[in-house]
């Protein structure tokens, strides 16, 4: 039970139920940090929805399930799913291994680039979780 | 009191442990208003010879000495005694549901192998490890059909079993769901045509039976190519599986559920029964009720668990698959006993011998002048025949011979007045058979003569009047 | 380590495949007799598209191994029989052999459920003589044994509480849960159509009053709530939270899962209750069966009686009891039949055994049972509310997390000493609960043993934590990888498989 201080990777933007997103000037990539996966233990399946469907701003898209726990996914944007990704179908152990890398979910046109300025950055992130654990 | 195993001596030591005086301090927390004055009213304390009395006194008013021609949804056959040798065992019948799977290997893997047995009958690809009974089975297929397809149009066949509609109609009464039904045509089976038109508006699932309330073999196959075109779900419900000893499963449908009481569970008044859900691979983590997956343990050994628990309520609460927590496991520990017992072999032969006694009886019974065979499409161990003269009558001079003749279908189809439902298990003989048929024969007699003559003459075997 | 166990000791036993594994072609256990009426044959009277030739992989073995088969595998189980099963909220008591005796006996085991009533009078008189006593205990006007397992009877309570309140003009949208209620409990209630609204429990475990005030509006159908909760605590305040409920109109409907602390002390009729649900797979000892099967009959007071399931079971006035379908405000059937009509049986042999003086005792047992073993626990376990505990105690798992132990290694270790696990981890409102119900069927010996265990395990968790961690040692298998059965789930034996 070692007490790392994980660093986030600065590129990305998070929010307070622990996804992250990765923006361009059209697209945003969604995922799940690493303290939500470690949060949940080893995760065994994942719903996500498909292309062409419609995300909400800080709605839930989707869960992430572990053995003995379901969490809802909310997304930090609002926009059209491009893709989910595929590899999490049969691999969902992924989102344990690379949480920020390799086991994105989703990625989307971002409807509108503007929400994105209300998340917070790696620093304000752990910053946040270092309040938490606090509580 | 003979099970409690505390002596006042020990309940003293106990209580001055926790430190209180009386055991009355132990209720302190109770307001004084509503602690219970004075003596319920309930039968006992008993001796075990007194309980014996009282329910050998309640067995003795029974059906126990007739031979019962009753079937519809709860089938008697024979249970071998190694069933309730096993289920004795108190490892078994005292054990809880098996969540702390180390000392619950016995029971996980026993449904491990129900779970294997029902999808090998039933040709689906995973089961769960039982559910209620066979009306609650088929309302969870339904709700399970709804979820997968988003949609909430259901249609049920007029021969699903009508206290099946019933569960299924009280279950989804608030959820904005439409039923429909499908007649059946003159062969006793689905009216294919009507079936069709009805699908063209969107629908999430179609409900049949087979064999169906009638005792009819329904043509699986062609309706789940209809049903599948317009995007729907096929789910068949069979309370009878039996019958998948010689007739083919419907491997074309998406969920196959239904009721395996005829598997070595008594008929026992109409429960404890056990039923079953099984289905396509695709739809396993929308299934309700438990499921008991294959795994291994820290050294490689293989072990069984409770598992994709995540679908059911104790996780999702009010997101959960459905609110089912318990499953029937001691009802499908009986089934799995019963089905090893028989095997291959076994089960073929049963289903061949109810074949030929139902076969036997109804040649018998619609051969008399007046009695008829309504429904010409095959058959397993129930029939329908429309009685010589009235119904009820002849039901009432059956029961005069000891026979429980059947079960008169005017009550659940108004449109089938004097048809009566007639299931012949292996368990009733050959003289049985005829007994009843030699009462038909007289029944046909009187009322051929009251036909004739036009009038209600004095029977030889009651009153006129007719009893409900 | 090993001198701390005193009562478990490995046990040598076989692996044992599965019955597919075991099977050779050509065997059967079960005989027939002859056939007496000539032999039909399914492939003429089938069309050929309907007959089956084959059951692919089905077992072929003898009587012999089934038996063997079968025996093996309970041994690998723990029952009540086996010793205590402090499992929380399940009251797993002694299942009375005399219940099993009279429930198999010729004419109530055999009787088809259709089977005309007038040929039926002993059935259906012990269906109306188990209605009338859980009637009597719980001090409700009116009970049906038609649902077949807790989970059942709240569905049906839910339901009649919406059919009640339609029939007085508005359903209403909403059923209130206090954060502590069990899992079926929510999912009930989003099957009636209604909404659930989560209610915050107090510091003590139990309603909050300001919290009912806040939720309790005339959008509110009702209130759900057990009684003890889940923590084993009893609700103080019963009285006024009904009436809370009550002057704005709506239901209170009581989850009876842990009727085990009332039956002769207490009736919920009386704390304002206006439908509940009884276990008797808990209550009333009608056996767990390794998962079911349970029966969950409600009980109602008289304005909702109209709306019980059909048919409920009368007596006419010369004595003669019939089956009621006449009812035209029914909320319907819940099941095919009339209900778990073997386990009423058992539950009703368990109440004459035991006559009003024994069921009282057997809540006094409980209660003191519980509370013995508390006294005794709490000094090496944290107790999360001082609350006083009725037929079962509520720790938590604070101390032990402090060195990296949790409820679940504590409690796998627990099986090493020879008993069965309490609950791990509910209620959720308690942070690593360790629920413990030991019940009226365990003597002073038994418990002191489990206390001893579970001191013994406290200090392990002390000075080797990693120990404790890697429990259980003595079992069969051990720890099986769930993961792995979630995330690729095989949930049958094929052929090919070795």
């Amino acid at each position: 039970m070692g007490d790392e201080i994980f660093m986030y990777p600065p590129e990305l933007l998070y929010t307070k139920d622990h996804e992250w997103i990765r923006v361009d000037e059209t697209t945003g990539m969604i995922g799940i940090t690493d303290h939500a996966q470690k949060e949940l233990g080893d995760i065994v399946f994942v719903e996500l929805p498909k292309a062409g469907e419609h995300v909400a701003a800080k709605e839930s898209f989707g869960t992430v399930e572990s053995v003995k726990a379901v969490s809802e996914i909310y997304s930090p944007v609002t926009g059209e799913v491009i893709a989910a990704n595929p590899k999490l179908q049969n691999n969902p152990e992924l989102i344990n291994a690379d949480p920020h890398g390799e086991a994105w979910l989703i990625k989307v046109h971002l409807a509108d680039r503007a929400e994105t300025e209300s998340l917070m950055t790696s620093d304000e992130y752990e910053a946040y979780l270092q309040e938490e654990k606090a509580h | 009191m003979r099970y409690l195993p505390n002596s006042p001596v020990e309940r003293a030591a106990m209580l001055e442990a926790t430190g209180h005086k009386s055991i009355e301090e132990l209720f302190a927390q109770i307001p004084a208003a509503l602690k219970h004055q004075g003596n319920l009213n309930l039968p006992g304390p008993l001796s075990e010879p007194e309980i014996l009395e009282y329910f050998r006194q309640a067995a003795s008013q029974s059906s126990r000495d007739f031979v019962s021609f009753l079937g519809a949804g709860a089938y008697s056959h024979y249970r071998p005694v190694a069933i309730d040798a096993l289920l004795s065992r108190g490892e078994f019948f005292t054990a809880y549901t098996p969540y702390q799977a180390e000392i619950a290997q016995g029971t996980l893997q026993a449904m491990f192998e129900f779970q294997t047995l029902i999808t090998q009958l039933t040709g689906m690809d995973v089961s769960n490890a039982s559910l209620y009974d066979g009306s609650t089975a088929t309302t969870e297929a339904v709700l399970m059909a709804m979820r997968i397809t988003s949609r909430d149009r259901v249609l049920l066949a007029h021969t699903l079993h009508p206290e099946y509609r019933q569960v299924l109609q009280t279950y989804i009464q608030h959820q904005g769901v439409e039923l429909h039904q499908i007649p059946y045509e003159k062969s006793g089976q689905l009216d294919l045509a009507q079936l069709e038109a009805s699908l063209k508006t969107p629908t999430a699932a179609v409900v049949i039976q087979s064999p169906n309330f009638f005792g009819i073999i329904e043509r699986a196959k062609e309706v789940a190519a209809i049903v599948h075109k317009s995007g729907a779900l096929l789910i068949v419900t069979i309370p009878e599986p039996l019958s998948l000893g010689i007739v083919r499963p419907p491997v074309d449908a998406d969920i196959v559920c239904g009721e395996a009481q005829s598997f070595g569970v008594s008929v026992a008044f109409g429960g404890p029964y056990v039923g079953f859900l099984a289905a396509k691979e695709q739809f396993i983590r929308q299934m309700p009720g438990r499921l008991i997956g294959q795994t291994h343990d820290t050294e490689g050994r293989r072990g069984f668990v409770l598992t994709l628990a995540t679908r059911e309520q104790h996780i999702r609460r009010e997101k959960a698959t459905s609110n089912i927590c318990t499953n029937q496991s001691l009802c499908a520990l009986a089934v799995t006993i019963y089905l090893s017992l028989l095997g291959k072999k076994g089960l073929k032969a049963l289903a061949e011998q109810n074949l030929a006694k139902a076969s036997y009886a109804a040649r018998e019974l619609g051969a008399f002048p007046g009695a008829e065979l309504p429904f010409t499409a095959p058959r397993f161990n129930e029939f329908v025949v429309k009685t010589p003269g009235d119904a009820e009558e002849l039901l009432i001079a059956l029961r005069e011979e000891k026979i429980i003749g059947g079960l008169n279908l005017q009550h659940f189809y108004p449109e089938l007045k004097n048809h009566l439902l007639v299931c012949v298990t292996e368990t009733i003989s050959k003289s049985a058979i005829d007994r009843m048929a030699e009462v038909y024969a007289q029944h046909a007699a009187r009322s051929k003569g009251l036909a004739q003559n036009g009038e209600a003459v004095g029977a030889i075997h009651g009153s006129p009047s007719k009893p409900r | 380590m090993e001198n701390r166990i005193r009562t478990a000791r490995p046990h040598v036993n076989r692996n044992e495949d599965l019955i597919f594994e075991q099977t050779s072609p050509g065997k059967s256990g079960v005989e027939l007799p002859p056939l007496d009426v000539p032999p039909a044959s399914p492939e003429k009277l089938l069309s050929a598209e309907s007959y089956r030739a084959d059951i692919e992989g089905f077992p072929e073995v003898s009587e012999t191994e089934v038996i063997r088969h079968f025996t093996r595998l309970s041994t690998w189980n723990y029952g009540v029989d086996t010793g205590l099963y402090p499992l929380g909220s399940c009251t797993m008591k002694y299942n009375p052999r005399i219940n099993e005796v009279v429930a198999r006996l010729e004419g109530l085991a055999t009787d088809h459920p259709y089977t005309p009533p007038v040929l039926a009078q002993g059935c259906l008189a012990v269906l109306a003589e188990t209605a009338r006593c859980l009637a009597e205990i719980t001090g409700m006007d009116a009970v049906s044994l038609q649902p077949s397992a807790g989970a059942q009877g709240e569905l049906t309570g839910i339901l009649m509480i919406r059919a009640c309140l339609a029939d007085r003009g508005n359903p209403r949208r909403v059923i209130l849960i206090p954060d502590s209620a069990h899992g079926t409990n929510p999912a009930s209630v989003t099957i009636s159509g209604y909404e659930v609204k989560n209610l915050k429990s107090n510091s003590r475990g139990c309603v909050d009053m300001d919290e009912l005030d806040r939720a309790m509006t005339e959008d509110v159908a009702g209130l759900m709530l057990t009684n003890p909760n889940t923590l084993g605590v009893f609700e103080e305040q019963i009285q006024e939270i009904a009436r809370r409920v009550h002057s704005k109109g709506g239901l209170v409907y009581m989850d009876g899962a842990n009727m085990n602390a009332l039956v002769g002390v207490a009736r919920p009729a009386d704390f304002g209750v206006d439908v509940m649900h009884l276990n008797l797979h808990k209550t009333f000892t009608t056996p767990h069966g390794g998962g079911g099967p349970g029966s969950g009959p409600v009980a109602v007071k008289q304005y909702l009686e109209p709306y019980l399931p059909t048919p409920t079971v009368g007596q006419s006035s010369d004595g003669k009891y019939y089956l009621d379908f006449n009812r035209p405000k029914s909320i319907g059937r819940v099941r095919a039949f009339y209900g778990n009509f073997g386990m009423a049986v058992r539950a009703l042999a368990y109440i004459q055994a035991n006559g009003a003086a024994g069921l009282r005792q057997t809540t006094l047992d409980a209660v003191l049972n519980a509370n013995y073993v508390r006294s005794r626990l709490q000094d090496v376990y944290d107790l999360p509310y001082d609350a006083p505990s009725m037929h079962e105690c509520v720790f938590s798992d604070r101390r032990q997390v402090a060195r990296g132990v949790r409820t679940g290694d504590v409690a796998k270790r627990l099986i090493d000493y020879g008993f069965h696990p309490y609950t791990t981890s509910f209620p959720l409102i308690v942070s690593g609960a360790l629920m413990i119900e030991p019940t009226e069927s365990a003597g002073k010996a038994e418990l002191d043993a489990f206390i001893d265990a579970m001191r013994s395990i406290a200090l392990e968790v002390e000075e080797d934590p990693q120990f404790v961690l890697r429990a259980p040692y003595t079992t069969r298998v051990t720890r099986l990888d769930e993961t792995a059965a979630a995330r690729k789930p095989v949930l049958r034996w094929k052929p090919q498989q070795s």
